[in-house]
C-alpha cells in the first residue's frame, strides 16, 4: 500500500470523527496567553468557527489518531469487520495540524478519539502523549477534548484530566443490553466505573471557596457522553431515563444524542434509513426541560403516546396541551417556576418579565416585545389586557399553536 | 444644534467625554450631534464647549457603560445620539434599563446584541493567512464587518495569538499586533493580504469530510454562518458543491451492500475470542460457588439478583484480608462509594474512620462490607438521595454476605446499623435490644450490634452528636478490647 499523505489521512480520520455529535469549546476555565505569549485562550463561551452543511458547528478539529480498531461495534463506521480504508496520524502529524489549524484562527482547539490499537491503555497513552505535548512543547492554551478510551487505567485517565478541558466516553447505547448486544467487547459496567472515577476525580480537583492554594487544573470542562439514537429498539422514555441516571450519577455536562446516521459499508444488522432527525432534536428540548426548566421526566413523557415524544410539535408544548388546566399563567403575578412552563417562554424572556413588572403591569404589546412569538404564548397567559377566555380549551388549539409547515428535516429524502 | 467631534467610528471615550460634558450643560438629545474625523459636521452646527469645572457626575447605572461601549460600535448613523439620549432619560429615570419593554431599551438590546454578534463572528471567521517576512512569521486576515467592532475585539486575537505578529485588515479600520502592543490604524484593502496560505488546502478537506451528507440542513447553518460572510471564508466555496452530492451519497450510502470482513478482521476476532474464553475459564464461566473472596468479588461485579444494579455505577464488595478477624457490615453503599466501588469512604466513612482511630483500631486489618451491595437511590436533579434497601434486596443479597462471613469466618461481626443487624441475623431486631452486647452467631463468631455512622450524621442538634459519637467510639472499643490482634499497632 502507497504511503498515505497528510491530506489523505485527514479526509480519511476527519470523515471517520463526524459521527460524534459533539464539537462544544465551553464551559472551561478562562485563560490566555498574554503572559505565556504562547498561542491560545478560553473565554468561557465556546466559538464556532464554521458550519457545514448539516448545520452542525465546526469549532474543534475532530479527528480520530487512527481508525484502525480491535473492537466490532455494529453500529461504528470503523468496526473492525468494516472495509473502510484506514489510516494512522503520527502523534507529530495531530500536534502539526492543530497548532497551524488554530494559528490560522480556524478552530478552538482539538477533540482527538481514536479507534482501539493494541489495547485500551496503550491507545489511551498515545493520546495523552499528544495533549501533553500540545500542552508542554507548544505551550497550546487552547481547548482540548479527549475522548477516553473505556478501560483505560485510572493513572492514564488521571494525566489525561490535568492537560484536557474536558473528558468523555461514550455510553453509546440507551441500555445495556443493547451495548452488549451490537457493542461485544464494551462493557457497560466499565464505562460507567469510569465516568464515577472522572467525578471523583473532577470533584477532587475543584477548588473549595475556603482553600487557599488553587489546585491542579482538571479537566475543568467537565465530562460529556454520547447516546446514538434509533439503532436500537429503546424508546424515547429510556432514553431520557438513562440520561437522567448519567447526569445525577456523573454530573455530566452534557449528553449527546446522535441520530443513528447510515455510514460508508455499514453492517447489515442496523436500519438503513435516513437519521431520525427530528426525533434527536425533540430529545435535546427534552434534555433542556430537564435541566433548566424544573420538568421531571415523566411529565415530558407524558406529553408523547407510549413512551415517545411527540415529533410534531416540542416537548413543552406537547405538555401544556395535554395539561391545560394549569393555564392560564398570569404574567403579572405567576412565579418563575411557573413562567418557565408556558409553552413560548424561555429563561431570558422569563427574566425580561419579572424583571420589567417590577416597574410596570405588563399589558400583551410589552410580552410580544419580550418573546419569540407571541402566538404560541397567547393561549396559555393573561395579561393586564388580555385574557384567553375559552381559548385555552378550544379543541383547535394545537393546530392552531403547532408549527404550520412540516419542519424542513422532515422534507428531505 | 451642538456637535462633538470624534475620532474614529467607534470611539466610545470621545463619545463619553462629549455626552458628560453635553449632559452638564443640559443640551437635549435632539440639540446634539456628533461627527467623527472626515465628516462634515453640518450646517448649523455649534462646537460643542467643554465640561463645566462645577458639572456635577452623571447618573450612570452600573451595566450602561458596558452597553454604550458597544451601542457606538453599531453601524447606526444615529448610534451616538441614541446612546445619548438614553444617557438623558435615565437622569430621570433611573431604572429605565430594568423595562424591558421600553421602545428605546427594545432598541438598545437589539443593537447591542447586533454588535454582540458581529463581534463573535468576527472571533469566528478571520481566517488568518501567513506569509514569511525578514522579521520571521506575518498573519494577515482581512476581513468585512458589518458593524464597527474592529477595537471591541481586537483585544480578544491579542490575548489569543500573543506569540503571533498579526494583523487584521478591513474596510474602515485596521489593527497589528507585534507581540507586545495593539496598533489601530485606518482601513485597507483586500489586495493588501496574502493571495493563499498552503494550509487551506487542508482546512478544506477537513471542511469536506466533517460534513455528514445524510443530515443535510442548509437552514440551520445558514442561520448561523450567514451568506454575507462567505465571501471572505475560503471552505465557502465547497458549500454549494457539498450540497448538490449530499443526497447522491447519503443514498450511495443506503444503497450499497455491506462487503464482507476482512481477513485482518478475522484474525482479531479470534483473538477476541480466545481472550474471553480465558478470561471466562478463570472463573469458571460463574456457573460454581467461589472458592476464596477474590473469586467472589469477581463474581459479584456481574451480580444482577435483584434490580438495583441498573442504575448503579458498580457493585461496591467487601474490602479487607481474607482472613480478617472481624468484620465490619453497613447497610449499603452511598454515592461516594458507588463510583469509587469502595466501602465507607463517603461522609460515614469518615465518622467511621475517626471512631477506629479514637478506639485504637486499625482499619486495614479488618474486613468491611456492607449487607446490600449496590447503592440504591432515588435521582433528583444532579443530586441522587439515598433510598433504604427493602426487605426483598437485603434477602437476595445476604447470599453474597453468607459467603464473606463463610470464606472469612472471622471471630467478631460488627453490625452497623438495624439493616446490618438483621442481614446477619437474618431477623429484625432493634438496636436498643441489641446494642453494644456480644451475641453469639455460633461456635467461633460473636455479633456487636451498634448504629451506623450515619445516623451520628444526621441527628440535627450537636449536643446529641457529641454523645452519639462518644457511645459509638465506646463501642469500637469494645471490639478492640475483645479482638485485641486488630489493635493499631502503637
Amino acid at each position: 500500500m502507497a504511503k498515505l499523505t497528510l491530506v489523505e489521512k485527514l479526509a480519511i480520520l476527519s470523515d471517520a470523527a463526524k459521527y460524534d455529535a459533539s464539537c462544544a469549546s465551553s464551559g472551561t476555565s478562562k485563560r490566555d496567553s498574554s503572559k505565556s505569549k504562547g498561542i491560545g485562550s478560553t473565554e468561557g463561551s465556546g466559538i464556532c468557527h464554521a458550519y457545514a452543511p448539516d448545520g452542525r458547528c465546526i469549532s474543534l478539529l475532530k479527528i480520530l489518531m487512527t481508525n484502525f480498531c480491535i473492537y466490532d461495534c455494529v453500529y461504528c463506521v470503523n468496526r473492525s469487520s468494516s472495509n473502510v480504508q484506514r489510516a494512522r496520524f503520527t502523534v507529530e502529524e495531530v500536534v502539526k495540524l492543530t497548532m497551524e489549524f488554530y494559528k490560522r484562527n480556524y478552530i478552538e482547539g482539538l477533540f482527538l478519539s481514536s479507534g482501539i490499537i493494541r489495547n485500551s491503555d496503550h491507545t489511551m497513552e498515545e493520546m495523552v502523549r499528544i495533549a501533553r505535548l500540545l500542552r508542554l512543547e507548544h505551550n497550546f492554551a487552547g481547548y482540548i477534548h479527549l475522548k477516553t478510551i473505556p478501560g483505560a487505567s485510572p493513572q492514564l485517565l488521571e494525566e489525561a484530566g490535568l492537560f484536557a478541558d474536558r473528558l468523555s466516553i461514550n455510553i453509546e447505547l440507551p441500555t445495556d443490553i443493547a451495548l452488549e448486544d451490537l457493542a461485544p467487547e464494551k462493557k457497560p459496567a466499565e464505562i460507567r466505573r469510569s465516568m464515577g472515577q472522572l467525578r471523583l476525580k473532577i470533584e477532587e480537583h475543584t477548588a473549595e471557596k475556603k482553600e487557599r492554594a488553587k489546585p491542579k487544573r482538571f479537566a475543568p470542562a467537565g465530562q460529556s457522553t454520547q447516546m446514538i439514537i434509533g439503532a436500537d429498539a429503546a424508546n424515547d422514555d429510556a432514553i431520557l431515563g438513562r440520561a437522567e441516571n448519567l447526569y445525577g450519577n456523573y454530573r455530566l455536562r452534557r449528553v449527546y444524542y446522535s441520530a443513528f446516521s447510515p455510514i460508508p459499508d455499514s453492517s447489515s444488522r442496523l436500519p438503513l434509513a435516513k437519521p431520525p432527525l427530528m426525533r434527536e432534536h425533540r430529545l435535546y428540548q427534552a434534555d433542556w426541560l430537564m435541566r433548566f426548566y424544573g420538568f421531571e421526566r415523566d411529565e415530558i413523557v407524558s406529553g408523547g403516546e407510549e413512551g415517545m415524544l411527540d415529533l410534531a410539535v416540542d416537548p413543552k408544548l406537547a405538555w401544556a396541551l395535554k395539561n391545560r388546566e394549569r393555564f392560564p399563567v398570569d404574567v403579572n403575578r405567576a412565579d418563575r417556576e411557573l413562567l418557565l412552563r408556558v409553552p413560548g417562554f424561555g429563561t431570558r424572556a422569563v427574566d425580561r418579565i419579572i424583571s420589567t413588572r417590577r416597574h410596570r403591569t405588563l399589558r400583551l404589546d410589552d410580552i410580544a416585545r419580550l418573546c419569540q412569538s407571541i402566538d404560541k404564548v397567547r393561549p396559555f397567559i393573561v395579561a393586564l389586557d388580555w385574557s384567553p377566555g375559552g381559548l385555552t380549551d378550544t379543541e383547535g388549539l394545537r393546530a392552531r399553536v403547532a408549527p404550520k409547515k412540516p419542519a424542513e428535516q422532515l422534507s428531505l429524502f | 444644534m451642538f456637535v462633538a467631534k470624534l475620532d474614529h467610528p467607534a470611539d466610545f471615550d470621545g463619545w463619553r467625554g462629549a455626552a458628560r460634558a453635553a449632559l452638564a450643560l443640559g443640551i437635549a438629545p435632539e440639540d446634539m450631534g456628533f461627527a467623527v474625523e472626515g465628516e462634515v459636521a453640518g450646517l448649523f452646527a455649534e462646537p460643542l464647549p467643554p465640561l463645566p469645572e462645577d458639572a456635577r457626575p452623571a447618573f450612570v447605572p452600573k451595566q450602561f457603560p458596558d452597553l454604550a461601549r458597544k451601542l457606538v460600535c453599531h453601524a447606526d448613523a444615529d448610534r451616538f445620539v441614541f446612546a445619548y439620549r438614553l444617557l438623558w432619560r435615565l437622569q430621570i429615570d433611573k431604572r429605565l434599563l430594568e423595562i424591558a419593554s421600553d421602545t428605546d431599551v427594545v432598541r438598545s438590546i437589539e443593537m447591542e446584541k447586533a454588535v454582540r454578534r458581529d463581534s463573535h463572528k468576527m472571533k469566528a471567521f478571520v481566517r488568518f493567512r501567513e506569509i514569511e517576512t525578514e522579521e520571521g512569521r506575518h498573519y494577515i486576515a482581512w476581513f468585512e464587518p458589518f458593524h464597527h467592532v474592529v477595537e471591541l475585539t481586537a483585544p480578544f486575537f491579542a490575548r489569543r495569538f500573543a506569540g503571533m505578529v498579526w494583523s487584521i485588515l478591513t474596510p474602515l479600520r485596521s489593527v497589528h499586533w507585534d507581540g507586545a502592543d495593539l496598533t489601530f490604524a485606518p482601513g485597507a484593502s483586500q489586495d493588501q493580504r496574502p493571495k493563499d496560505d498552503d494550509m487551506e488546502a487542508l482546512w478544506l478537506t477537513y471542511y469536506a469530510s466533517i460534513f455528514n451528507p445524510a443530515r443535510l440542513k442548509v437552514k440551520a447553518m445558514q442561520a448561523e454562518m450567514p451568506k454575507k460572510y462567505w465571501h471572505n471564508l475560503p471552505e465557502a466555496q465547497l458549500i454549494q458543491p457539498l450540497i448538490r452530492n449530499a443526497e447522491a451519497s447519503a443514498q450511495r450510502m443506503i444503497a450499497t451492500a455491506p462487503t464482507l470482513p476482512s481477513l485482518r478482521h478475522e484474525r482479531q476476532a479470534e483473538r477476541n475470542e480466545m481472550a474471553t474464553a480465558v478470561r471466562e475459564g478463570a472463573f469458571g464461566g460463574f456457573n460454581k460457588r467461589p472458592d476464596d473472596i477474590d473469586e467472589a468479588r469477581e463474581q459479584a461485579k456481574h451480580c444482577k439478583a435483584c434490580p438495583l444494579w441498573e442504575p448503579a455505577t458498580q457493585t461496591v464488595f467487601g474490602r479487607g484480608p481474607s482472613d480478617a478477624p472481624v468484620i465490619f457490615v453497613g447497610e449499603q453503599p452511598g454515592d461516594q462509594e458507588d463510583l469509587a466501588g469502595e466501602p465507607f469512604i463517603g461522609p460515614a466513612g469518615k465518622v467511621f474512620d475517626q471512631a477506629l482511630t479514637a478506639a485504637g483500631v486499625d482499619r486495614t486489618q479488618a474486613y468491611v462490607t456492607n449487607a446490600v451491595k449496590h447503592f440504591k437511590f432515588v435521582p433528583r436533579g444532579k443530586r441522587r438521595i439515598h433510598q433504604k434497601p427493602n426487605m426483598g434486596e437485603m434477602k437476595i443479597c445476604r447470599w453474597w454476605l453468607e459467603l464473606e462471613r463463610e470464606l472469612i469466618r472471622p471471630k467478631l461481626i460488627v453490625a452497623l446499623g438495624a439493616t446490618a443487624a438483621a442481614s446477619v441475623l437474618g431477623k429484625a431486631v432493634t438496636i436498643r435490644d441489641t446494642r453494644s452486647k456480644l451475641i453469639d452467631l455460633d461456635e467461633d463468631t460473636k455479633l456487636l450490634v451498634t448504629v451506623h455512622p450515619a445516623y451520628i450524621l444526621r441527628l440535627p442538634d450537636r449536643e446529641a452528636q457529641a454523645r452519639e459519637q462518644a457511645a459509638f467510639n465506646e463501642d469500637m472499643a469494645r471490639v478492640r478490647e475483645y479482638v485485641p490482634e486488630i489493635a493499631l499497632a502503637a
